[in-house]
């Protein structure tokens, strides 16, 4: 009878508990994965790309060129109709057709927007069309329609011999000094990732000066850098992802892109659930790849946290000068104002949903406001193509009209002192007038400086998963990396204080309650015992 | 199982650190599937065994008993309800006992769920079942979890209010109770929690 009802109650107890307790533990085991493996099976599958072609057997290309345009008609030559797609290509327009809600279709990109760090190309082409995928762009009057002014071998180049020169307006350096052409057009083949860096690195004016994820080290570095480029991982190129489809490359740079179109996204690869627990998937539903896996930026070397442009001009002895920081980095010079530099820096965080408005020459400055948005990705919690993604923002102060409230894009840059350049005359006035002159838009007279910021998205130096940002860093009441971004509930973050205070309340209170009641039982019982004991 | 629910809950809610916020986490999910389940053999069981009729609210002896909790208890009094097969409960016991199966645990149960898969809809494109907000369903469910709380430890110190100290506490646990009366063993089911 008793060994029975002991057998009911184990029985029961099993039912109870351990069962449900079984059937999910079961459920919810998953395969152990082995990084180590996966990581070996990368590695041993990685393919380099034949070329089916030996240029260094091609006629055309044995000749002595004495002009760049004339080594561009030979590649047009065989691929006749690359040319076609390189003049639509935004590598060499510098603009993009995009509709922006409120402003309709806009023509814009490198060639006429803003940005705060040496705040534009208008007038200053001769040297910033170094980085320009063409030949001759010195001014307004360059021909976009003429395939001869289109720079193949800078993208093209495998020997890493080809420079374009200083103040060039895109022309490489040619003649005695210039490099062996015929070596350079015997070993054309897909960019390398130094093509894309000569530009893409440097940009704003040095090494990681603008991105902060994109520098010369990623050439180098190893995974703890970056695990899709380290030398000692996949060692991957830049257009292992950056597709191109007739020379329309993959990927956007919101600095100066506006839709949401042709994005490189990490789910072409990883796909839409590369995780094993379920839980971090679903974050991916708000929540970009790049915001976890990339804790921080600059890994390596400094990158451009701040540019004060009103403090520059100044002269010691009359000459203009620099200062330095204990690192090397340029703290001062009076041709650019102060700069403040920033490594291993932690994002900051916005919403996004693919699409950016700009702001415009043209556009009225508000100066209620604490900053000016050069640049303004759109997105919120509630637009479901949004997500969170992490960002470098970019602060500084730039010159604007105080009279006609407008950005003033100045001239900065000429070939020789006493055309009204910044960068050799040390003269904001004439620069300002020299530089609106160039836009054809009015200036007043009267200039100040106002404070913007510009929202850089950070894309690169992806960690190593063992480096990745974990759950407490934003789920934390304070200080998390999401807090700047209130507009949504996050469990660990947000919380109603009447609601977490009456909780509280109602369980001190009912401690206290049982407290006392307890203590009053222990006592009367005594009393009832010593009662009876008399 | 409700204490690890409590525990990493409110690590969850970021009230303290034990287990680790992503452990906390996959704790309370698992403890929840395990607790669902839980819940539904007990609603089976109560449909099954006819238990259901004790938790069928009575004002009688309600006042008596509420007496017995605030005065009598103290000059050592009987209980003024008696345990019987038929009626295990008193009039307290079956209105708060209610309150939390009918109330607190299926709120706790939906919002719990829906904190769970809200995400969803969303990424479907169900427009009509999408949650625009997790801060609601977040409230609810951290609002359950401190009435959950109260009750747990309310209804641990009546434990020890029985015929002895450990009395009740051992039927709570075996399910098995001795009653005074018929000084016979009769099963009598509780919440195994």
């Amino acid at each position: 009878m008793s060994s029975m009802k002991n057998f009911t109650k184990a029985l029961t107890f099993f039912l109870a508990i351990i069962a449900p307790l079984l059937i999910v533990t079961i459920a919810l085991r998953q395969p152990d994965n082995d990084r180590a493996m996966l990581e070996a099976l990368k590695t041993k599958y990685l393919t380099e790309h034949q070329s089916g072609v030996d240029h260094g057997k091609m006629e055309i290309l044995q000749q002595d060129f004495s002009n760049p345009h004339e080594i561009t008609a030979a590649c047009l030559s065989c691929h006749t109709e690359r040319g076609h797609e390189l003049l639509q290509s935004a590598h060499f327009t510098w603009e993009r057709e995009a509709y922006i809600p409120g402003r309709g279709v806009t023509y814009l990109g490198k060639k006429n927007l803003l940005n705060n760090f040496c705040t534009g190309v208008q007038s200053n082409e001769g040297s910033c069309m170094k980085c320009h995928a063409g030949y001759g762009w010195s001014d307004k009057s360059f021909d976009f329609d003429n395939q001869f002014n289109i720079d193949c071998i800078v993208c093209h180049d495998n020997t890493g011999t080809y420079k374009k020169a200083g103040g060039g307006a895109g022309y490489p350096v040619m003649g005695e000094n210039g490099p062996d052409f015929k070596k350079i057009l015997a070993s054309v083949g897909l960019p390398k990732s130094e093509n894309c860096g000569s530009c893409h690195f440097t940009g704003g004016g040095g090494n990681n000066v603008k991105h902060g994820d994109l520098e010369m080290a990623l050439l180098t570095a190893g995974r703890n850098v970056d695990v899709h480029m380290g030398v000692d991982g996949s060692n991957m190129n830049c257009v292992d992802c950056h597709t191109a489809e007739n020379h329309v490359m993959k990927g956007r740079y919101y600095g100066v892109s506006s839709t949401n179109t042709q994005r490189m996204s990490c789910e072409e690869c990883h796909t839409a659930f590369p995780h094993q627990k379920s839980i971090l998937n679903e974050h991916s539903i708000k929540v970009a790849c790049q915001t976890c896996h990339i804790p921080v930026y600059a890994k390596v070397n400094p990158t451009k946290m701040y540019w004060d442009w009103s403090t520059a001009t100044r002269k010691k002895d009359g000459e203009g000068y620099e200062n330095l920081d204990s690192m090397g980095n340029i703290t001062y010079a009076s041709i650019k104002g102060d700069f403040e530099w920033g490594t291993h820096v932690q994002p900051e965080y916005s919403w996004f949903n693919g699409t950016a408005d700009h702001h415009l020459l043209t556009d009225k400055v508000d100066t209620t406001q604490p900053f000016l948005k050069i640049n303004t990705l759109m997105g919120e919690y509630r637009d479901h193509n949004s997500k969170i993604i992490p960002v470098k923002v970019h602060r500084g102060r730039q010159p604007y009209d105080t009279e006609n409230l407008t950005i003033i894009q100045a001239k900065l840059w000429d070939k020789e002192k006493g055309k009204g350049a910044l960068w050799l005359d040390l003269e904001w006035e004439r620069a300002i007038v020299e530089g609106m002159a160039y836009v054809g838009l009015p200036y007043s007279g009267k200039h100040d400086f106002v404070t913007t910021e510009m929202y850089l998205p950070i894309n690169h130096m992806v960690s190593p998963a063992s480096e990745v940002v974990s759950c407490k860093e934003c789920h934390t009441p304070e200080n998390g990396r999401l807090a700047a971004l209130t507009d949504f509930y996050m469990p660990g973050r947000d919380r109603n204080f009447m609601l977490d205070f009456s909780g509280k309340m109602l369980l001190i209170l009912s401690l206290i309650g049982v407290a006392v009641h307890a203590v009053i039982r222990i006592i009367s019982a005594r009393n009832i015992k010593s009662a009876q004991s008399h | 199982m409700i204490f690890l629910l409590a525990l990493t809950g409110f690590e969850i809610h970021s009230s303290f650190s034990l287990f680790g916020y992503e452990t906390a986490v996959d704790l309370h999910n698992k403890a929840a599937w395990a607790f669902i389940i839980l819940i539904i053999f007990a609603i089976f069981w109560h449909f099954t065994t006819g238990e259901w009729k004790q938790y069928i609210p009575t004002t009688e002896n309600l006042r008596a008993q509420a007496e017995f909790y605030l005065f009598g208890i103290f000059r050592n009094a009987p209980h003024p309800t008696k345990k019987t097969l038929i009626s295990k409960l008193n009039p307290l016991q079956r209105l708060v006992y209610l309150g939390l199966k009918v109330l607190i645990i299926p709120v706790m149960v939906v919002s719990g769920l829906l904190y769970m898969f809200y995400r969803y809809p969303q990424d479907g494109g169900i427009e009509i079942i999408n949650v625009d907000n997790l801060e609601i369903i977040a409230l609810i469910h951290t609002f359950g979890a401190f009435i959950l709380l109260a009750f747990v430890i309310v209804h641990l110190y009546l434990i020890t209010t029985g015929h002895t100290i450990t009395s009740n506490l051992k039927a709570m646990i075996t399910g098995w109770e001795e009653l005074e009366e018929d000084d016979e063993e009769i099963s009598k089911k509780e919440d195994n929690e």
